[in-house]
């Protein structure tokens, strides 16, 4: 199930006067956009596209700023709706998900095509949202049905027919194919499907390394791929655009500590600790700069990741300016693991931390904006 | 140059040197060995432009000259050949090959020219004494398993040896520590050591040096300045950067006034460590004490691994306290007890806790505690 649109949906139920307007989801001058509703769509507007390029293309946009609180919470309301049909659901993000039906039919006294047509339906009346909904026999194919009759579509891909129905479509539309690997398989004469099937197994092996296996049995509509909620997280990272590139320390020190903020805080709310800290930057010229550092004691502190974070900026500073920053922690563990052992040549450190889960406990309390510290204003 | 040497000497010189060349490097010449000979000796030369090491060796020499040569080639060579073999180098400089031969076996290994050996610049020493062997070994071997390898905090990936004062009046001092533990050892202040400046050793001196503090009872002349150090014995000396940064102020680390005192058989001890370890995870390593009436009960409790738990008698009279530690450092340290008793002295189970020999102040051992 892939929502149309979930996020300008949402706002248009919310506001009844953008219900015929173009309406793009997004953040700022310089940001990008997330979503954008199907009349803009219609000009040329897609997700990911630079703010700029989509006012160009559609100036009378009307631009809302994302409210994720909410969308959180249809999501949620979603979520429930799928948890009647299956426990097998598989969110890949707030508005898309794998619903696993094997074996429900008796349960439901209704084939699987039924109960999701129910969904949408459900989903349309009790929460003014629409979705689309690809049905197949695995992972891989319901994704690509999802996508071929949207919005507010249904599509079915049977074992029978997944043979033809793969042949001459492009293999871009394996999921992980990017730009890159199309340039790869397209140097090896790989368009379609098609002349994907004619290479054996061990040639797209030594071709293509790990992935050759992948795309052999993708190639004939295989996966087997379970539909699975627990996935393990790999890493946790956030990343923001600036509304203008800066190259100014205290602007990016500001950045690094609301970064470092976001990351702990998902970290906390999740239970989890992390023991390598990435910083990512992106120069004017939308060059990618990565440096990491490896803790010997997981941490989630946000006080922690930022000081890593905040070293690893010195040594790239002069590289500005910069036009996006980012924080992760990856090598995640329990948090039951982490922050171990105090630093004996920084003793602060842990009244820091003490404080840390102090404010922690007041936002809890009186909402995210009672207490926040100085650094996060600049 | 053309040169006759006895293979034991030429493996000892060789070997110095080969250990201070870097395995990866990016310039060829500094995986050589500059080799010089003149009137009855022959030096080696390596360096990887931090350290420099200087060899020498007696040698039947024909012809002087110099040349450089793959260091670890030449060692492996040496390292292969018979005791007692008398080994001949000889270099022809038009071919750019070294000959090597010995016995029956007969090598050529393609040289540099001596001139492209990068020479370290000489330097003004403020500060030149003499330091027994032993006590250089004391110094270094119980400090430098708390080096930090941390590259953020470089200035903590060495010893930092200088001149402090204790209670019984000025000593030379070695410190290390990785902000987990801290070591602090200190040995009488040589004669004429008094005027020298601090200096941070690097680790990787720190292991060269040790090769040259045989167990004999040798004196090693030690030059220090702002930017380097340097160890001399008659045959090798030992050059080399000292790390350019600040360490941090120690001795705010140390804790003055842990009071409760745990007493016990640092042997004993740490084979029981060890012992409840053999469960722990791999990740945290935490070992927990829990000290209660002259007796110490070592407990490891690794939810996906399993639990372990062993009883000691020690001697301790204070308030019951649990605190936990990783068994790696636990280990390092008790492991540098060698004549009394280890004294624990610890504050509380978030503090830094205090270990020592005996009442010996001259070395001190520092470890934080880990939650467990």
């Amino acid at each position: 199930m892939d929502c149309d649109a979930f996020y300008a949906s949402v706002e248009k139920r919310d506001n009844p006067d953008l219900a015929d307007k173009p309406v793009i989801i997004g953040g700022g001058r310089r940001g990008v956009v997330s979503t954008a509703c199907y009349i803009a769509r219609i000009r040329g507007v897609r997700s990911a596209m630079p703010m700029f390029k989509a006012l160009k293309l559609c100036p009378d946009a009307v631009i809302v700023k994302p409210r994720m609180d909410v969308y959180s919470e249809v999501s949620r309301q979603i979520r429930q709706m799928m948890q009647d049909l299956t426990p097998a659901i598989q969110p890949l993000s707030l508005d898309e998900a794998f619903l696993d039906l094997s074996g429900t039919q008796r349960l439901h006294g209704a084939a699987p095509a039924r109960m999701m047509a129910h969904l949408v339906r459900r989903m349309k009346t009790e929460l003014g949202v629409t979705g689309s909904i690809g049905l197949s026999h695995n992972k891989f194919l319901a994704k690509i049905a999802s996508d071929l009759d949207k919005p507010h579509g249904f599509a079915v891909i049977g074992k029978e027919e997944t043979e033809a129905f793969l042949e001459h479509k492009p293999v871009n539309l394996i999921w992980g194919v990017g730009a890159s690997a199309a340039t790869s398989l397209e140097a090896a004469g790989i368009r379609t499907f098609c002349d994907l099937r004619r290479w054996d197994k061990q040639a797209l092996a030594e071709r293509f390394g790990s992935m050759g296996d992948r795309l052999f049995d993708l190639a004939r509509g295989r996966d087997s791929r379970r539909v699975s909620q627990d996935e393990p997280i790999k890493s946790i990272s956030n990343e923001t655009t600036f509304n203008e590139d800066t190259s100014d320390p205290d602007i990016l020190d500001g950045h690094i500590w609301r970064m470092a903020e976001k990351v702990s805080a998902r970290c906390k709310a999740r239970g989890l600790a992390g023991r390598v800290v990435t910083l990512k930057l992106k120069q004017s010229d939308h060059r990618l700069i990565t440096r990491r550092v490896s803790l010997r004691d997981a941490t989630q502190i946000a006080d922690t990741i930022y000081r890593n974070a905040r070293n690893l900026m010195g040594g790239e500073q002069r590289k500005g300016p910069f036009r996006l920053l980012g924080v992760g922690l990856s090598d995640l563990c329990a948090d039951s693991m982490a922050d171990l052992t105090g630093d004996l040549l920084d003793p602060d450190a842990r009244r820091r931390a003490q404080a840390e889960r102090a404010a922690d406990e007041i936002r809890q309390k009186f909402g995210k904006d009672a207490i926040i510290k100085g650094r996060a204003l600049r | 140059m053309k040169i006759s040497i006895e293979r034991g000497a030429l493996l000892k010189a060789v070997s110095q040197a080969q250990s201070v060349v870097e395995r990866r490097n990016t310039i060829p010449i500094l995986a050589n060995v500059l080799i010089e000979a003149e009137g009855d000796t022959v030096h080696f030369r390596a360096t990887d432009l931090d350290i420099e090491v200087q060899d020498r060796a007696p040698a039947v020499v024909e012809r002087a000259g110099a040349t450089t040569v793959a260091a670890t080639t030449l060692h492996e060579i040496v390292r292969k050949l018979p005791d007692g073999a008398l080994v001949t180098l000889s270099a022809d400089s038009a071919a750019g090959r070294l000959a090597v031969e010995a016995g029956r076996s007969s090598f050529s290994l393609a040289t540099l020219p001596r001139e492209d050996f990068p020479v370290m610049a000489t330097s003004e020493y403020q500060s030149n004494f003499s330091a027994p062997a032993p006590m250089l070994r004391r110094l270094f071997d119980k400090s430098k398993f708390a080096i930090s390898t941390e590259e953020t905090r470089y200035y903590l990936n060495g010893v930092y040896m200088h001149v402090a004062d204790a209670d019984g009046g000025k000593v030379l001092r070695c410190v290390a520590t990785d902000g987990h533990r801290l070591a602090r050892i200190d040995a009488d202040l040589p004669d004429g050591a008094s005027d020298m400046p601090g200096v941070i050793v690097p680790r990787k001196t720190v292991g060269e040096l040790r090769k040259l503090l045989d167990d004999d009872d040798m004196k090693i002349a030690v030059s220090v300045s702002e930017t380097k150090i340097r160890f001399a014995t008659p045959d090798i000396t030992l050059t080399s950067k000292v790390i350019d940064g600040t360490f941090p102020d120690y001795s705010r680390v140390i804790p003055q006034n842990n009071t409760r005192r745990l007493e016990v058989d640092a042997g004993e001890f740490a084979q029981a460590v060890d012992r409840v370890a053999t469960v722990s995870s791999e990740r945290s390593r935490a070992v927990k004490l829990q000290l209660d009436e002259d007796r110490l009960i070592l407990s490891v409790n690794a939810p996906d691994s399993g639990a372990a738990e062993e009883e000691l008698a020690v001697a301790y009279g204070d308030e019951r306290l649990e605190i936990g530690f990783n068994a790696k450092y636990l280990l390092e340290i008790a492991s540098q007890v060698d004549r009394e008793n280890a004294v624990f002295l610890f504050n509380s189970a978030g503090d830094p806790t205090l270990m020592r020999e005996g009442n010996d102040q001259s070395a001190v051992y520092v470890v934080m505690p880990m939650r467990v």
